[in-house]
């Protein structure tokens, strides 16, 4: 049998180290290595943004990154979204919209719009929605979902 | 498989050299991952060049700029030197994919995968980018427009790898711009797609043009009578319906379950002169 790769990262500021294959998924590292299901797999293969996580910064799908290219960088992930039992504003503004359904699409939509809030603030909704693209919901129709990130928007703008 | 993350060109050659062809470049790995999960390539290493100072920046030397392969599209969206000097590559850069996938997508990344609708060739090979090439016989350097040769086919030798793309120097009064067509206006893949860049002089006069096709034949193609269809001309009307027709007439398509060759052929010509008209305005501000 191969040798698995020892990788070195932090996940959502803790330092974390794990062994994987080489051709293991970043997405398959977070849910079956380090336990962390809140990164859901849709498509597997980019189309739909359920898998949604940032990489130094950078919004990717994980299961379109090798988890031994993680090594050295900084992932966040949905689990690093909450403040303990203190809801992000997102994850708030999506219960209060009822920007979701079945929930399969929401870990992906939540890490995808912080994102966006973090580089432009105050987002128009044709801004949200291009920024959405790449997420994909079968249930909500968005319209919530861009109400939500709009209304988060607007009281993260007041705090 | 085994995995190397190489920090330089002669580490990453010599990786590729052993492996005698059964080795895989990665770089954003959007499309590769794809093609190992459904058993398409079974590579025994992967040479992940993202460490790789010189295939990873956006340089400027003396007004012209050299585009590291290995840059993802949003890093060339947020470059504003880039934007300013060369917006027609940046709009191929932003009909890629989503966010997400642009966050890793790179420029030499959709080149080597060597789709004829690849988004973002078009607007280089109009722009008269120069791939810089390294291979176990050294480096040379080819026109992006002789790179890819067929669907999932290039011109590269086994154990080459395309390091960088090299600009020309910008001209004032000179634009460029980027269309697509697609059904949809995001997450999609262009039934036509056409670049233009043209340069005009202190009169007014078009004095240099390149025009480039994707998605309507094998390859991305180039097409000189298109661009001389505007070459002499201050890009006027009948101009822009000859180039429209040269355009179109270079066409030769496939159908297939995106678009008809019809339709392809005809949307070429439409496009043409709509990104004309884009680049003349840039060139008009530039």
């Amino acid at each position: 049998m191969m040798a698995r790769y020892h990788v070195t990262t932090t996940v959502n500021g803790d330092e974390v180290d794990f062994l994987c294959e080489s051709d293991q998924t970043l997405l398959s590292v977070l849910r079956d290595e380090l336990v962390m299901t809140g990164t859901k797999e849709g498509c597997g293969t980019g189309d739909c943004g359920a898998c949604s996580v940032t990489v130094d910064g950078r919004l990717m799908c994980s299961c379109l990154v090798l988890g031994v290219e993680v090594d050295g960088k900084e992932v966040e992930t949905i689990e690093g979204m909450a403040d303990g039992e203190a809801l992000h504003p997102l994850q708030q503004k999506f219960l209060e919209h009822a920007a979701l359904q079945c929930g399969i699409c929401t870990p992906g939509l939540l890490v995808a719009s912080r994102a966006l809030l973090e580089r432009n603030p105050d987002p128009t909704e044709t801004e949200i929605r291009y920024w959405l693209a790449g997420n994909l919901c079968r249930c909500t129709g968005y319209h919530k979902i861009v109400e939500a990130v709009a209304d988060a928007a607007r009281e993260m703008r007041e705090v | 498989m085994r995995y190397e993350a190489p920090a330089s060109l002669d580490a990453a050659t010599r990786l590729l050299a052993d492996a005698g062809g059964a080795a895989r470049v990665l770089a954003g790995g959007t499309d590769l991952l794809i093609q190992m999960r459904a058993d398409l390539v079974e590579p025994t290493v992967l040479v992940d060049v993202k460490n790789i100072a010189e295939m990873r920046e956006i340089a400027e030397e003396g007004g012209r700029f050299r585009l590291g392969a290995a840059v993802t599209g949003m890093e060339i969206m947020e470059h504003e030197g880039f934007n300013a000097a060369w917006p027609g590559i940046v709009d191929g850069a932003k009909l890629i994919g989503s966010i997400q996938i642009r966050g890793g997508a790179t420029r030499g990344g959709n080149l080597c995968n060597a789709s004829p609708a690849a988004d973002s060739v078009p607007a280089l090979i109009a722009a008269d980018a120069i791939a810089r090439i390294i291979g176990p016989d050294g480096r040379r350097a080819a026109p992006v427009e002789d790179i890819a040769t067929a669907p999932g086919r290039t011109s590269l030798a086994a154990g080459e790898i395309v390091v960088s793309f090299d600009l020309p120097e910008r001209e004032p009064r000179s634009g460029d711009a980027y269309l697509r067509f697609t059904p949809r206006t995001e997450m999609d893949i262009a039934v036509v797609g056409v670049g233009v860049n043209l340069a005009l002089d202190e009169a007014g006069m078009c004095v240099a043009a390149r025009v480039a096709l994707g998605a309507v034949a094998e390859r991305a193609l180039l097409v000189d009578e298109a661009a001389a269809a505007l070459i002499g001309t201050r890009v006027d009307d009948a101009a822009l319906a000859a180039l429209s027709a040269a355009a179109s007439a270079a066409c030769r398509p496939i159908d297939d379950k995106r678009g008809t060759k019809e339709f392809r052929i005809e949307v070429a010509g439409v496009l043409a002169e709509r990104a004309a008209r884009i680049a003349l305005e840039r060139a008009e501000q530039g």
